[in-house]
């Protein structure tokens, strides 16, 4: 029988998650994560600007098949995700203990289940959040007129490095049930959780491209996010003002839509739970009919 | 000041100047080439030889040194209307102190005591609406037609209807309680000088907000009669402030660190400015810009409708709109005749005197906006496209087809003219089909399917409106659910409504106005 107080693990290099598939960062960057008695538990990818091209890309041509698919469908296939994270979470918990930075096995475990209902609730919004959003206008005249809230397009999302699973969900979620694509710049500070997250979505029925992962970082590509051109929107949340202000900056180039959260506690669902947390990644199309014949 | 009106007289001191309407007429009566009877507006208004600052209820001086006044003209005989006081930093500082102090009373209002103010508002702008209409077409170009059956109806509506929102606002914002964002700066542009007036200030009072508003440089004749309103209303003082000036002073409101929010309508390249300056306050932000929006025309449309349609959305307000309809792609089987009817309707139009109440299109705003369009002329033709200028023989030999003729000759001397013209041969990567224009000026292009006509109508970079016309119930709603555009116009083009949301795709900007959607931008949930 081996002994296992001496053997060496196996450690795993966990990739970026581009497109459905996991690639290396085509920089052939990767940095050693270490849990807080400085011991390496994992290596990540660092992404490039390359990267990060290719991941918008594939969000791109992802996208208009995503809004297409129909609001039942996207709502199945988000509620399919937090299946299938369901079944991770141990997994999940002990990615997010792994270094060392988050607090308790209790406080992952809770972090894990939070993230798995929100989920679950966005799941519900897919169908729904238009009819939040949207309504019929009463003008004065002959007209049939009526707003509908379309999906922005591809949304980049930056979480802060706290949370790094739950904090990740939340500021996505409210993207793709909407029929947004995503490309996300995950926790600087602990990438794991983001990697398994990813592994889930590879098994589920996520379509490629729909949810784009990077794990990297964040001052290096803040700016590269702010500035790429075929980025439509950006959903934050607790960053420090120089790194908004980066984002706000950069994002005046193609007036992507720049939301950055304040101040928020990601187990508050008073808070997260709402189609206002929707709202800013959508626009409102209205469109005019004569009603007389 | 605050005198109740009396027949357009309106309570004013000051020694006024009398406007002369009817000899305007007279000198365009051999400019056009109908020979029509003029039909001058005989309303009289008074206009005060200079105008100073709104500021904290009080009209006052600019304060700081440099060139204190600038004039405002006709842009249809380049006569001076008024004088206009330059806002320097510190008028504006002035005024943002000026909301700041009043914010605290004004957002504890209760909120039907709020709504009591701008139905207030509504009303006195339908009783003056004449003498608003006349004043905004002397400033601004635009036909007194236009002015008295569009804009300034539009106006009194959209306060009426904000001021219903100022009590029920929790009812447009499920599960949240709103509450204002602040002192909100607002720049807005000449194209609709006082309707954008009211897109801004209605719904920013209905939240509980005040007001520094900045006019344009060439047309801020009615936001100062508005603010002669807001004085006879007893509108608190401060809640909304009224500060002239050109960029220089939009520029030092939007650096104002103790402005909350910027309200931006205007051009794209100024709204990213505003954008890149204030990234590091973070305020908060909504912009309404540019668009070169297309207008699709399909083989299964009501021809003649569609080239009233057409007409409508490009020359309304000689072109000089955010949304006009300046990209036509026709379907290619009825490109010809369509291109026939259109030049049979816009020989029609009748180009003049903007306070005659026949005038379909009147005087571009401002010598500047006229070389912008000269501009684009020329480089229309310089690339290889066709400028056809129906009803017209100036400026060149009248070829069969009408072409190598100039829009902006054959016109009275004083003042700043453009023909309604369109361009054909129009390539997609022709700066005339590219870049807004803002101007009477067309860019006829054709297509062959459907799937062709979205994806070159989606080829911009804007995103602010588009049209479709077609008599085919299900193709009318495939296309304007693919087209990237805040506003589609089916089977109609250029319809506004205060209960009907306004604002853009892209780089035409963010935010909507109007509509329950409007509101977002006023309050903090």
């Amino acid at each position: 029988m081996a002994d296992l107080a001496s053997r060496l693990d196996v450690l795993k290099t966990y990739k970026l998650f581009i497109d459905g598939k996991f690639p290396r960062s085509e920089s052939g960057r990767s940095w050693l994560v270490s849990n807080a008695k400085g011991r390496v538990v994992a290596h990540a990818c660092r992404a490039s600007r390359k990267d990060l091209r290719d991941a918008v890309e594939a969000a791109r041509k992802a996208q208009p098949g995503w809004a297409a698919a129909t609001a039942y469908l996207r709502g199945q296939i988000l509620y399919r995700m937090a299946e299938m994270l369901e079944g991770k979470r141990r997994e999940l918990a002990e990615a997010i203990l792994a270094t060392g930075a988050a607090g308790t096995a209790r406080g992952a475990a809770r972090e894990v289940a939070v993230a798995i209902d929100r989920l679950v609730h966005y799941a519900g919004w897919s169908d729904k959040f238009s009819q939040a959003l949207g309504c019929h206008n009463p003008v004065s005249g002959p007209y049939y007129n009526f707003t509908i809230a379309e999906p922005s397009g591809v949304i980049a999302v930056v979480p802060p490095d706290e949370s790094p699973l739950l904090a990740l969900v939340s500021l996505a979620a409210p993207a793709l049930c909407a029929g947004n694509t995503v490309v996300a710049l995950c926790s600087g500070t602990n990438p794991i959780p983001a990697a398994v997250l990813g592994e889930v979505c590879a098994t589920g029925d996520l379509p490629p491209g729909v949810l784009n992962l990077l794990t990297g970082e964040r001052e290096e590509l803040l700016k590269f996010i702010s500035e790429h051109r075929d980025i439509d929107g950006v959903h934050a949340a607790n960053l420090r003002a120089d790194q908004a202000a980066t984002l706000r900056l950069g994002a005046a180039e193609n007036l992507k839509r720049v939301t950055v959260r304040e101040r928020v506690d990601w187990f508050d669902e008073s808070q997260c739970h709402s189609p206002w947390w929707i709202e800013p990644l959508v626009e409102m199309k209205t469109v005019w009919h004569p009603a007389s014949a | 000041m605050g005198k109740p009106a009396v027949n357009g007289e309106n309570g004013v001191r000051t020694a006024t100047v009398s406007v002369r309407q009817g000899s305007e007429s007279r000198a365009f009566a051999g400019a056009w080439a109908g020979n029509y009877a003029p039909a001058p507006e005989t309303v009289k208004i008074s206009i005060r030889p200079r105008y100073e600052l709104f500021v904290a209820g009080k009209w006052s001086a600019p304060k700081g040194g440099g060139e204190k006044y600038f004039p405002t003209i006709n842009p249809a005989n380049e006569n001076t209307l008024a004088e206009i006081a330059q806002g320097t930093e510190r008028d504006v500082d002035g005024a943002v102190k000026a909301a700041r102090t009043a914010l605290p009373k004004w957002s504890a209002l209760k909120p039907v005591e709020r709504a009591k103010y701008l139905f207030r508002i509504a009303r006195r702008i339908q009783e003056r609406a004449r003498e608003l209409a006349v004043l905004e077409t002397l400033d601004s170009g635009k036909p007194i037609k236009e002015s008295r059956d569009v804009d300034v109806p539009l106006v009194a509506a959209h306060f009426f209807y904000h001021a219903g929102w100022a009590d029920k606002l929790a009812y447009a914002f499920a599960g949240k309680t709103p509450k204002p964002v602040g002192v909100c700066g607002q720049i807005i542009p000449w194209n609709f000088p006082l309707l954008m007036a009211a897109w801004k200030i209605a719904p920013a009072l209905a939240c509980g907000n005040t007001v520094v508003l900045k006019p344009a440089e060439t047309t801020p004749l009615t936001a100062l009669r508005l603010a002669e309103i807001l004085e006879e209303v007893e509108l608190p003082p401060g809640v909304v402030n009224i500060v002239t000036g050109d960029g220089r002073t939009g520029a030092a409101l939007v650096a104002h660190p103790e402005v909350d929010k910027i309200a931006f309508t205007g051009s794209t390249d100024v709204g990213k400015r505003i954008a890149r300056a204030s990234a590091a306050a973070g305020k908060k932000l909504t912009l309404e810009l540019g668009g070169k929006s297309p207008h699709i025309i399909f083989e299964d449309a009501s021809l003649d409708q569609a080239v009233e349609g057409i007409v409508s959305g490009i020359y309304f307000n000689q072109g000089e709109v955010c949304c006009a309809g300046s990209r036509l792609f026709v379907q290619e089987s009825i490109l010809d005749l369509v291109v026939r009817k259109l030049e049979i309707r816009m020989a029609s139009l009748r180009v003049g005197d903007p306070m005659d109440k026949n005038t379909d299109v009147g005087a571009v705003n401002s010598r500047q906006q006229l070389e912008t369009v000269k501009k684009y002329l020329r480089l229309g033709r310089e690339e290889g496209a066709r400028l056809r200028v129906p009803g017209s023989t100036h400026g060149g030999s009248a070829s069969a087809d009408g072409e190598a003729l100039d829009p902006t000759m054959g016109m009275p001397e004083k003042g700043f003219w453009c023909r309604p013209c369109f361009f054909t041969g129009v390539q997609p990567s022709h700066t005339i089909a590219r870049e807004e224009i803002f101007g009477p000026v067309l860019s006829v292009m054709s297509f062959r399917t459907p799937d062709e006509a979205i994806l070159r109508a989606n080829n911009t970079p804007y995103g602010l409106a588009a049209g479709v016309w077609t008599d085919k119930g299900s193709k009318i709603f495939d296309t304007a659910g693919k087209l990237k555009a805040g506003v589609i116009w089916c089977n109609t083009y250029n319809k506004f409504d205060p209960a009907s949301p306004f604002g853009g795709y892209k780089e035409s900007g963010f935010g909507r106005e109007g509509g329950v959607q409007g509101l977002r931008a006023y309050v903090r949930l």
